[in-house]
């Protein structure tokens, strides 16, 4: 767009802090959830889940379930054949991956505690529960394998067939890639005559704990079958669907209505579609599922669970010159959608903003019996960006310096961007040194360190330590091309379409479907200034394969900078197509034409008319060019050329109360450079529920299993999500340098919150009571595990004690149990 | 979360509820404010084929003052406890106690007398009851007994309330003019105390001259620190005497171990916890 210099600049949308659009039908409740949706004739479907981590299935007893009251019918896997499909895994990481089969409902042998062994079907989902109840499943429990470091032993199989618990392992070495030296030379330097930080850090298992219970409907009475799912992705799910049961694609229509949050864990083909399409296609009547807490937490995929051995090399004035990174990632029972790959984001990552002239990234999957992980906010890069986080600090203490001091050394400096790094990426843009400032201005770290000072020399019960995480990340997945040499089975691109009205409205169409984000209201935004219409005027319609036919949907902080980016281009069209219409109709040559908003002004007349003019005149086709194609709308698809790298500089400071161990956040700042800000208001929303949630791994959050595989955190009262009286006020702000890959120079700020925050509160968590012998203390920080490694500082290393697997009990354990344990994993 | 089918009763007297609590016998199980029942059953650990709703029986419901006690109706909510003058003045500590018990919703629908019903070891309600020597007024068919707390709390979950017997009210003995402070520990705001202490002390001058300690999640019952209580006896309320003192809080004490804690660690927090009860409940 040229700006005609004599015309007063209208305001601009972008940068506004619009309200969300969508908030007013959410608030109020008008919206319909997948779960709200009522069909004529529905059928309601109540799983029954192994209460067993590993067993065999001898036999299922559907009988005294099958005539319960209003009992339709009882499924079992071998009932459903093979019109259940099958579970993908989307990114086998290696060719010779050990990848088990996996059935929405296996019929021989179970291989978590949760998984599906049958289905009831009823007039009513109470009818359904309490059907479900009766099914008799004749299990002969098999030993179970949980935990990495068992596994890893390869004593007891989670899927004995295989004759392996170990899945894939995958390596980046720089030497090899040509893209830096020989890792294993720097550090037999540096144990010469440098510095060598060898750890091992623990990324526990946590779980996505979406508001929304997963949900699902399948109407098979129309021509195509209609899915309604709470899903992060309608477009990847219709292609397994096709793909895995044969049904055309066309026959198939996926619809995501308005979903309640997912931070990943709706980035899955669930067993629960898989099973609600099958049953709903053999009786031909509409079906629906929804599932309870209990089962969303022990059913839906977790997330991060790795051991990470990490060896850090440096010179003794602290100049890094190597980083060795050997994880063990747990995948659970199955290698889910994308859930091999997800370590795998890391080794892009754990050299972050330094310069390491060496570097070598081994991962190695391993099955367990376990609930399956998969993508969680962040995915791969939280993991990544923890461990070189909590290493700049132990290197900072090694060598005596300040933590912040150390980073400054080794960072990539603004003037050498783009910079190509040691694992291969060209990081197009950034500032460190810009919001290190603004953030150590905000944080008032001076003062805050002399108080650390006076506290340690008083010997304060309460002792006061300062976080750093100075990150960068990797985001708007992907670039197509660096998918296909991952071995991903899928592009990266998304679509974009803009139709125009013959009334001057606008129909945005983008294949980026939203759970929460506010898509409609930054999306509407960008049209609204790039084609000069009002914003109001501005409809985005997004996850319904009918509608948005295509796309990749919402993950990886992809969807500004990958489809916001297809929605410029595709607006952009437009434009070029309105251009020869405004021309004939204005009687005017195209060169002479200036588009501004919204108008094709003719230069140096007063002549002109508006692009929903033209609009109407498209629509109407009276008075168009010769030959002309009667119509302005277009569409674009936008492969991106590199990923994305929004950074910022965050500062925490926690007090540890020596006495209990308990901690207590005192201040919390971050300056983040997202590139240019579509809305203010909603990257607000973005940091702050971000930061919470990288926080509360580092506090509060652990997804527990005991020896038998049995989900020991199996509800909230046990899995501890904070509130906001957990919490306090955070300071944000923002430094900016446009991203240089797309149009809009914007980055993704998605996930940038929780990869930041959690290596910032555990740094500080440890520099408080780093004077009293303490190197590490694993996450989640509890009170008991603070206490002992100040206690105990030989066992700080390790994380101090060991959790305890037992939950509190609370709800009468004496009670009578009723035929099953739990609903969500009993049978 | 759907609960297995059963029948509701909603009684407007404790005669009509004793009955019906006779007539359908193991089958049936008493609601209060349902905090504690709902998510058992909609769990599905029970499935009773009768519940029986005490909501609608008004004479279970206030707090009064009765002479040397004051007396809480078990059907009381925890906000309205949790505001009552009288219980502020006369009985401090359970003022303290319910302050951060759960969060605002729960403390609106569940009630006094359902929590010490549940028994669960891990409740806020138990300690301060014990401390203060309260009374527990069980209704059967035949009457009215009265159980001193000391043989109310039975073990986990377990009470001194018979299978056909409904709780109606507690009586609390008057502690005016005592200093009180509940020290709850928890990793999140609306969690359960992995350790708390309530503690009131009857100050006199600048010394203890009598204190009460309860210890909540020490054991399967709530308890009472009684070693402490004797050494805090006539001790000045310095830090240091207090220090002595509360380090026998976990004496005799058998503490659980689960995902928040080992035993040996409640142990230890115990007696820091009793430190800063005491020395704030004496500090005011
Ligand atoms: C998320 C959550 C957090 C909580 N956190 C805490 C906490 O931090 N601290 C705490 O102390 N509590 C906590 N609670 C429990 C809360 O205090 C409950 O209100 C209480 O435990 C039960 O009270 P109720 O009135 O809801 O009883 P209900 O749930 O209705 O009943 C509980 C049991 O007592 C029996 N019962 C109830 N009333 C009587 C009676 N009058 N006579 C005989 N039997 C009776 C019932 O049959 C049932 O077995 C929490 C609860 C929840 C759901």
């Amino acid at each position: 767009m040229t700006a005609v210099q004599d015309a007063p600049e209208a305001q601009k949308e972008i940068g506004r802090d619009r309200r969300r659009k969508e908030d007013q039908r959410l608030i109020t409740g008008r919206t319909r959830w997948t779960d709200n949706i009522t069909l004529p004739g529905m059928l309601h479907l109540a799983m029954v889940r192994s209460p067993f981590a590993h067993a065999r299935i001898n036999g299922i007893d559907t009988a005294e379930a099958a005539a319960a009251t209003n009992v339709v019918a009882v499924l079992t896997g071998a009932d459903l054949g093979e019109t259940q499909g099958a579970c993908i895994n989307a990114w086998p990481i290696t060719p010779e991956q050990v990848t088990p089969p996996h059935l929405p409902m296996p019929s021989d042998r179970v291989a978590f505690a949760g998984e599906i062994v049958a289905v009831v079907v009823a007039r009513t989902a109470a009818e359904a529960r309490d059907a479900a109840e009766l099914v008799d499943v004749d299990y002969e429990e098999l030993p179970a394998v949980v935990g990495l470091k068992n596994a890893i032993k390869d004593e007891v199989l989670a899927h004995p067939d295989l004759g392996t618990n170990k899945s894939a392992f995958w390596r980046f070495d720089s030497e090899e890639a040509g893209t830096g030296g020989n890792v294993d030379a720097a550090i037999e330097k540096a144990r010469v005559d440098g510095v060598v930080i060898e750890r091992e850090y623990r990324q526990q298992r946590l779980i996505p704990a979406f508001m929304e219970p997963r949900s699902v409907v399948v109407d098979p009475t129309g021509e195509q079958v209609t899915i309604w799912s709470a899903t992060q992705i309608p477009h990847i799910l219709r292609f397994a669907l096709a793909a895995t049961t044969g049904v055309p694609e066309s026959k198939i229509r996926v619809i995501a209505p308005d979903v309640g949050g997912g931070f990943g864990g709706k980035l899955q083909q669930t067993p629960e579609e898989m099973i609600a399409f099958a049953v709903g296609r053999r009786l031909g009547k509409p079906v629906k599922y929804t599932e309870t807490r209990s089962e969303s937490l022990v059913s839906g995929h977790h997330g991060r669970d790795q051991w990470q051995k990490l060896t850090l090399s440096a010179e003794k004035d602290g100049t890094v010159t190597g980083f060795k990174v050997e994880l063990l990632a747990d995948l659970g029972a199955y290698v889910a959608i994308v859930g091999g790959g997800v370590p795998v984001l890391g080794a892009f990552m754990f050299n972050a903003i330094y310069k390491f002239p060496a570097y070598q990234f081994n991962c190695q999957t391993v099955l367990t019996n376990t609930t399956w992980t998969d993508a969680y906010r962040g995915a791969g890069r939280p993991e990544a960006t923890f461990g070189v986080e909590r290493m700049m600090d132990e290197l900072a203490a090694e060598v005596g310096v300040d933590p912040m001091e150390i980073r400054k050394q080794n960072w990539i400096t603004h003037e050498e961007f783009p910079f190509t790094t040691v694992a291969g990426l060209e990081y197009d843009s950034g500032n460190y040194e810009a919001a290190t400032a603004r953030a150590m201005e905000m944080f008032g770290y001076d003062e805050l360190r002399a108080e650390q000072k006076r506290r340690r020399d008083a010997g304060d019960t309460v002792q006061l330590g300062l976080g750093i995480s100075t990150f960068t990340e990797m985001c708007g997945l992907a670039p197509s091309r660096v998918l296909g040499s991952l071995d991903y089975g899928a592009g990266g691109w998304e679509h974009a379409s803009v139709r125009m009205l013959a009334t001057g409205t606008v129909e945005v169409v983008t294949g980026a479907s939203s759970h929460g984000q506010g898509h409609e209201t930054a999306f509407s935004q960008i049209v609204a200034d790039r084609l000069g219409v009002p914003f109001e005027n501005v409809e985005v319609l997004h996850g319904d394969t009918q509608i948005a036919h295509k796309g990749l949907d919402t993950y990886g902080s992809r969807s500004l900078v990958v489809g916001g980016e297809a929605l410029v281009r595709a607006a952009d069209k437009v434009i070029e197509k309105a251009r020869p219409f405004a021309a004939h109709i204005l009687e005017a040559s195209e060169d002479d034409l200036k588009f501004h908003e919204g108008r094709f002004q003719v230069v140096g007349t007063d002549q002109g008319i508006g692009l929903t003019e033209v609009a109407t005149a498209a629509f109407a086709a009276h008075n168009l060019p010769d030959g002309a194609e009667p119509s302005i709308d277009a569409e674009a698809t936008f492969d991106p050329v590199n990923f994305n790298y929004p950074h910022g500089t965050h500062l925490c400071a926690m007090e540890v109360d020596t006495e209990t161990g308990a901690v207590k956040m005192r201040k919390y700042v971050c300056c983040d450079d997202i590139g240019n800000i579509v809305n203010p208001l909603i990257v607000a929303g973005q940091m702050h529920g971000g930061l919470v949630q990288g926080i509360a791994q580092a506090l509060w959050e652990e997804a527990v299993h005991d020896d038998a595989g049995t989900l020991v955190s199996g509800s909230f009262v046990d899995y501890l999500l904070p509130t906001a009286a957990d919490t306090l006020s955070f300071e944000i702000d923002h430094t900016t340098t446009p991203a240089t890959t797309n149009s809009l120079g914007t980055k993704g700020v998605g996930e940038a919150g929780t990869i930041a925050s959690t290596p910032a509160v555990v740094n500080a968590v440890v520099d408080a009571v780093r004077h009293l012998g303490v190197t590490d203390v694993q996450m989640p920080c509890t009170p008991e595990r603070v206490w002992t490694a100040i206690n105990a500082p030989g066992r700080g290393h390790d994380g101090g004690p060991a959790t305890q697997e037992a939950a509190m009990p609370h709800f009468d354990p004496d009670a009578e149990p009723g035929p099953s344990s739990t609903e969500g994993a009993g049978a | 979360m759907i609960p297995a089918q059963f029948d509701y009763l909603a009684p407007t007297t404790v005669e009509d509820a004793l009955a019906a609590l006779a007539e359908h016998g193991d089958d049936a199980k008493i609601i209060a404010g349902g905090q504690s029942l709902l998510p058992v059953l909609r769990m599905r650990l029970n499935a009773p084929e009768v519940v029986i709703d005490l909501g609608k029986i008004a004479s279970l419901r206030g707090v009064r003052d009765d002479g040397d006690a004051i007396v809480i109706g078990a059907m009381t909510p925890h906000a309205v406890v949790g505001s009552d003058p009288l219980v502020a003045e006369h009985a401090a500590l359970i003022t303290k106690a319910v302050e951060h018990l759960a969060d605002a919703q729960i403390r609106h629908r569940g009630t006094f007398g359902g929590a010490l019903a549940h028994a669960d070891p891990a409740g806020d309600l138990g300690a301060p009851t014990l401390a203060l020597g309260a009374e527990f007024v069980i209704a059967g068919l035949g009457g009215s007994r009265t159980v001193p707390a000391a043989e109310f709390f039975v073990d986990l979950f377990e009470t001194a309330i018979g299978e056909d017997e409904i709780l109606t009210e507690v009586r609390v003995p008057k502690h005016t003019g005592w200093g009180a402070h509940y020290e709850k520990f928890v990793r999140v705001a609306h969690q359960w105390p992995i350790v708390a202490v309530a503690a009131t002390v009857r100050v006199d001058g600048a010394t203890i001259a009598e204190a009460r300690i309860g210890l909540t999640n020490m054991g399967n019952t709530p308890l009472r620190a009684r070693t402490v209580e004797d050494a805090l006896a006539g001790q000045p309320a310095t830090d240091a005497a207090v220090r002595a003192a509360a380090a026998h809080a976990a004496d005799g004490a058998n503490p659980p171990s689960d995902l928040n804690g080992a035993a040996d660690y409640r142990r230890h927090l115990s007696t820091v916890l009793t430190r800063r009860a005491v020395l704030a409940a004496a500090g005011g």
